[in-house]
This record gives C-alpha cells, structure tokens and sequence, in this order.
C-alpha cells in the first residue's frame, strides 16, 4: 500500500488568493445574492456537481457514492456528480480558478480558511443562516424527505467554527484534531512512564534521550542506523498549537498579522535545540510520521487522528514491506501541553459550503444535499473510516454510534484499537479545541507558521544559524503577507490618500461647514 | 572543373573530419565535470543535508508549477532527482530532454529517495540522451538501490491483479486503494510478476497524465498481459518505479 506524496501547492495558493481578489475588486462575475425561493419544487430535475475531499481511502470515496445513490433514491430528479479529491489545496486552487470563469461546483468540501479567500468575490459563497432557519427545508425543516439534524442537535462549537463575519457560510461535516501516537514500548527503555498529559518538556527530553549511540554509531535504542524520535506531520498546526497553548500573539479576528513575535522565537529556538541534537524532524523533511513509528525509528509521531488507521504495528493500513514492520506497544497520548491544566488541541476537518448559482432552485437542490451529508447514515458511517467524530449530537448518540464506541483492544479494520482510542480522545476534549481566526489571507498565515518551522528545521541540518528576523522577513514576502491588509504586529504608513477619497472627505467637510453657516445664519436671524 | 570538384572534396572531407572529432568531443564532454561540480561518486558519498553541485543531462520533468519543478536528471555514471527546483515556466519550456544542468542544492531524504532539493540551476552547453539500463534481475534484490533514479527497464513481466480497499481485483488502480478516479490527477498503481515475485509500478500522474501513451497503455492493461516497462527507478520505502512506457507483448 503506498501513499503519495503530497505535491507541494500550499505555497502557491496565497499567490492565487491575491490573483482572486483582484479579479473579484474588478466585479468579472458577481451573481444576485442568493435568497430563499419562497416556492421550491423539489421534483424538478437539477443536475449538480459536489466536489470531495477524501484522505485516499477508498472506504470513503465508496460512502460518498452510497450517500449519493441513497439522495438521488430520494430525490430523483436531482442528479449529484461527483468529483474526488485527496488534497485540501487541490480544491481550493481550482475552486478560485472556477470562480472567474463562473464554473463552481454545487456543493463542496472545503476549509473556513478558503471560503474566506472564496467570499472575495462578489455573493460566490451562500450565506446559510436563513436556509438552516427554513421551516420546510432547513435543518430538520418539515419538507426533508430524510431525517436531518435541527440546528440544537448540531455540535454548536462545530457550527461556530464555520461563521465568518459572524454568518454561516458552510457546514461541519466531520471533525478531526492532532494525536501523538507513541511506541511506549521505546519510552519505557528509556526509563521513563508516559503520563497521561503528555508535556513539552517531557516529549523534548525523551526525545533527547533517544538519539544516544553506541560507540559504533547506530542507536542504543533500536540498534539501527535511523532513529527520528519525534516527527510532526503538519508543522502548521505545531507553531499554531504552541502559540495557542501559550497565550501568545498568531492574528488577530480582523486579520492582523501577529505570527512573527518574541513567543514564535522561543518555540523556534526550542525546536533548533532539539533539531541539533536529531531528536525532531518533520513530514515535509524526512517523511511520513508513520513510517518511521512502524519500522521502529520514532518514539513519538504527531498527526492527525484522521491518520490513525496508518499508526501501529497492527496498523490496517501501512507503506512499509512486512520485513521492515516492528512490533510495538502502541500508546495514545493528546498532543504535548505547556500547561496540562489548560489543555489545547487544534480543531480540524472537513466543512462542506455551498456556492451561488443564477437559479436558486439550484441551489436549494445543492442545500439539500449538502444538508444529507448530515444525516446518521452519512455521518456515522465515514466517522468510522478514521478518527473523526460526528459534527451532530444526532450522530454521536446514536445507538449505533455507541456501540462502536464500546469497542476496546481490537485490531480490526472497523474497531482498530489506536482509532477508537483517538477517537474517545477527541469527543472528551471537544471543549479544549479551538480554530484559528478566518479571514481573507488567514490561509496564506497558516502557511507561513508551518514554512517557518521547516526553515529553522532545514538550517539546523545543514550547519546554518539562523536569523529569525530576516526569516520572518523573506517568509512574509514568499506568502504575500503584505498584501493582505494586516499590519504584521507593527506600525504600518498607510500612505497618502486616493485622490477620490481626498475629494469625498473635501466635499463632507465644506457640506458641514455650509450647514454650520446656515445654522448661525438661522440662530442670527431668529435673534433679530 | 576538376580543381572544383577537388576543392569541394577537400573541404567535405575536413568538415566531415572536424564533425566526427566534435562528435568524440561531446562524448568526452559527457563525462566531464566543470571546475567545483562532483562526481556521480563524490555526489553519493555527500552527507545528508549538505551542499551539493552537480551536472547531469535532464531525462525527464514532471509538470512545472508555482515557479517548481521536478526534474529527472543523470550522467553516465548515475541518476540525479531534483525535487520542486525553482524554475521559471520560461525556463522550464528549456529543460527538454538531454539539456545539460548545473544544478545546486541540499541532498536529502524523502522516505528513501535521495534528492536534490532547494536547488537552483543554469543551463550548459552539451545534451546526452540516457539509454535505458535492464534492472529486471535486480527487482527483488538490494543491488536495486544502486540504480536509484535512473532510466531503467524491466523486461517480461506478468500483469497481476491489484486489489482495491474493497477486495475488488483489478489490472490496475487508480491511486494506491482504488480511491482515484479517471478524469482526476489520479496515479496509476499497476502489479507486475518475474520468476514468482509481485512488484509495484505507478504512473505518475505528473509525469505521464491520461493523455500520454502510458497512462493510456496502464488503463488498457489486463491480469496476466505480458509486459515491458521503461520509466525512472525512484524510491518511497523501497523501489517504487516511475513508468514512462509500457509495451504489451
């Protein structure tokens, strides 16, 4: 089974949002904003497009036609096509290029982060807030022909999680957060016991611990020539993580731009220690985290629970030759704390939006099923293909739901033991997680947190010392952050202003004082 | 009349001969390194992370992007990947086969693919096509690595089935599990048999998409077809060829 490498398009994308805004600020393809239809006949034929977004799975694609097939059983006359997709990026470069040639899809599963980016141009995205509120066809609206969720069985933290603006621009279709799978087997070698809140400090100096040779240069701890003892998959969310756990400055709701700070030195400085002393790498870097945690060269692996079928020794999926597999104790721990008492886990995982068309009964054929990917079936059937949850309280108490859960110590497809344990990890710490803020450009910032990390990553390997002002610097150029609006943290000139507006407040100033001569002539007047 | 034709001999001759003498001068220049530029072998004993400056021919490129490309490069002695070179789309219209590289970057590992990444480049003058080299008795065994990167080919294979996540069998799979589809940028994962042994071949979707003769040659593939394939030996937890021409015997 292998697993292809991700092509590197995230550093291109901040580029194509610029591009999208300047063709949105020329208003090439503003649509009406869209509005309920007060009449919607659900049997007319539409046909409409959903591109998706699976983790190149096939278990997963499969339920995304099965969900289709069930709709189309229900709606005949609305014919849904499909597009798949296993890369985030892929989508959003080519839903932006679609929206200057008017060609998006119906429905489509997507981040916050690039509905922000989408919503550029002009009523592109369909605000949901009056759709879900729909008696007939709003969530649990009384029209459905299947069982939807109302809007107090959504997971409210969910919904929240897609309003930009403070309005809902997509649904939650499944959430996911970072675990830290671990070979337990190797920390307690080392002499140490996990505990149960892993800390920075403790998974630095195990880390640490695990790069000790013998004399002959392979590792005292697997007797190999390769030992990574702490690998992050998304080095993004890491930077984004610490700086959350710690208090510390990332941006700003409105979008101002306060990534490159003293804290982000001291999580960069920390990381070229341990880099220097080969106990980290990163995904971009040396590979994925799950490779090296089955071949027995890592301790500690962070990625997404979405990933968990790939960690283990008795792992359902996995690249590796059978030669090359090493058994193992796997353990599951949250990601490492800098303050246990204060837990913090990113929130991530698949929204579904839904963008505008000149027929609104297309788009409420696109709302419909948009709104069947929330039912039972859909939810807690592709909940189960990873370590995702349900995004409805429908979903996760279910009967079904909840059997599933009650399964320990299995090493099946459906019940693997490390899925379910990310899984339970994930629905007892709902209320740790947080996003970051969404804005136009907030995609392009994600981006720069993690380039960071793998810039410090690379100097350290190759003998550099790094400058992190100049870093900062070049990396803001190459992500066209000073582009975006944000004021990166320090005082910016904005510049004398345009000409019209110079005019404007020109004409509002000699307005006011001719109202203000009036009114001392009228006063004057009534005196005599 | 004569004393013309004689001329016009004469110089034909001293043309051909200068000709033929360029001729062996390119295939010296083939081998040759300019000043400060590694050998093949000096390239391989390089440590991990460091500088390194190398000149190769390019074979091969994947579709340039965002200012990127990957480029398939080798000299006699060996095969070079440069992963995501920064190159501009002008200058990537440039990197046609044969083309000779200066390229200059940081040698790294991906999952056991040793690369050139970070690199930049300059086009020199020369160009050298590389001829594939057999590696079909060497599938299977560790002597496989030495030929990392490079054009190779294997010959006489047996189509075997592939099994999709679901347990279906097929010749092929679009993407690893069966989870692509046609109309996507999904790769081609396709098995092959020599003397008892089942390997992996992918067609890189980025290096041959569903307009090529390969891609299309993968799609047509039935269990049990007999095979030749050509393409680049590269590397993820073991060979993991990138096919750029199959022949159906």
């Amino acid at each position: 089974m292998i697993r292809k490498r991700i092509t590197a398009v995230a550093a291109s994308l901040s580029l194509l949002a610029v591009s999208l805004m300047m063709t949105a600020c020329h208003g090439a393809n503003s649509s009406d904003k869209f509005e309920v239809p007060e009449d919607f006949d659900p049997d007319k034929s539409y046909s409409i497009t959903f591109w998706a977004k699976n983790d190149t799975n096939k278990t997963q694609t499969t339920i995304y036609q099965n969900a289709i097939d069930s709709f189309e059983a229900l709606y005949p006359n609305i014919d849904v096509n499909i597009r798949l997709y296993t890369d985030y990026g892929k989508i959003y470069n080519d839903v932006i290029t679609n929206i200057s040639t008017d060609t998006t899809p119906n429905v489509c599963i997507t981040y916050p982060d690039h509905i922000a980016t989408y919503m550029t141009g002009e009523n592109v995205v369909v605000p949901l807030d009056d759709l879900i509120a729909d008696p007939e066809y709003g969530l649990g609206g009384d029209c459905l022909r299947f069982d939807s969720p109302a809007p107090d069985q959504m997971v409210a933290k969910y919904m929240d999680e897609c309003k930009i603006n403070g309005e809902q621009y997509a649904l939650p279709f499944m959430r996911s957060t970072e675990a830290c799978y671990i070979n337990k087997t190797y920390v307690e070698a080392l002499g140490y016991t996990l505990p149960d809140v892993l800390t920075w400090d403790f998974i630095w100096e195990v880390s640490d611990a695990a790069t000790a040779k013998n004399p002959d240069g392979t590792y005292v701890l697997n007797g190999g020539n390769t030992m990574i003892p702490f690998i992050y998959k998304s080095t993004d969310n890491m930077m984004i993580t610490c700086l959350k756990q710690l208090g510390a400055d990332y941006s700003t709701a409105e979008g101002d731009i306060l990534l490159f700070n003293d804290d982000t030195t001291e999580v960069l400085q920390t990381i070229a220690t341990h880099v220097d002393n080969g106990a980290f790498s990163t995904f971009k870097i040396t590979g994925y985290p799950a490779n090296f945690l089955n071949a027995g060269q890592c301790v500690f692996a962070i990625d997404s629970t979405a990933g968990s079928t790939w960690m283990g020794y008795y792992a359902p999926l996995s690249d590796l030759h059978g030669n090359d597999l090493v058994e193992f104790e796997t353990a599951v721990r949250m990601i490492p704390q800098y303050d246990p008492d204060n837990i913090q886990m990113i929130s991530q995982g698949p929204s579904v939006c839904i963008f505008n068309k000149s027929d609104p009964g297309e788009v409420m054929a696109s709302w419909l099923f948009a709104q069947y990917l929330l039912t039972n079936e859909v939810q807690i059937a592709y909940s189960e293909t990873e370590g995702y949850i349900p995004v409805s309280h429908m979903a996760q108490e279910d009967p079904e739901y909840q059997d599933y859960l009650s399964h320990y110590g299995e090493i099946s497809n459906k019940y693997y033991d490390v899925k379910l344990q990310v899984t339970r990890m994930l629905l007892d710490n709902i209320d740790n997680t947080f996003v970051t803020p969404v804005f136009n450009g907030s995609t392009s910032l994600r981006d720069s947190a993690g380039a960071i990390v793998e810039n410090t990553v690379k100097s350290i390997r190759r003998g550099q010392s790094v400058d992190y002002e100049d870093m900062y610097d070049d990396v803001s150029a190459q992500y066209n952050l000073n582009q975006l609006g944000g004021n990166f943290g320090k005082k910016a000139s904005l510049g004398p202003l345009p000409k019209e507006a110079r005019i404007l407040l020109g004409t509002l100033g000699t307005a006011w004082v001719l109202i203000a001569a009036y009114f001392c002539y009228t006063k004057v007047k009534e005196r005599k | 009349m004569k004393k013309i034709l004689s001329v016009l001999l004469i110089g034909a001759m001293v043309i051909g001969c200068a000709a033929c003498s360029k001729k062996k001068d390119d295939k010296d220049d083939v081998n040759k390194k300019s000043e400060g530029v590694m050998t093949y072998e000096e390239y391989v004993a390089a440590p991990l992370d460091s500088e390194v400056t190398i000149e190769a021919y390019v074979q091969d490129t994947q579709s340039w992007w965002n200012d990127q490309i990957t480029v398939y490069l080798q000299d006699p002695d060996g095969g070079y990947f440069a992963y995501n070179m920064n190159c501009s789309e002008a200058d990537s219209a440039k990197l046609t086969q044969g083309t000779k590289l200066k390229v200059t970057g940081y040698k790294s590992e991906w999952s056991g693919e040793v690369e050139i990444i970070d690199a930049t480049f300059e086009i020199e003058e020369g160009n050298w096509v590389a001829e594939p080299t057999d590696v079909t008795d060497k599938l299977g065994t560790d002597s496989i690595v030495d030929y990392q990167n490079r054009l190779v080919s294997f010959k006489g294979l047996t189509v075997e089935p592939s099994v999709d996540a679901e347990g279906n069998e097929a010749a092929f799979l679009y993407s690893w599990d069966g989870s692509g589809a046609p109309g996507t940028d999904s790769d081609l994962y396709f098995k092959a048999s020599i003397n008892g042994q089942t390997y992996t071949f992918v067609v890189e979707y980025y290096l041959r998409n569903e307009s090529t003769d390969a891609y299309q040659a993968v799609t047509g593939l039935n269990i049990g077809d007999q095979i030749d394939l050509e393409g680049f030996l590269y590397w993820y937890e073991g060979a993991q060829p990138h096919i750029t021409s199959v022949t159906v015997g």
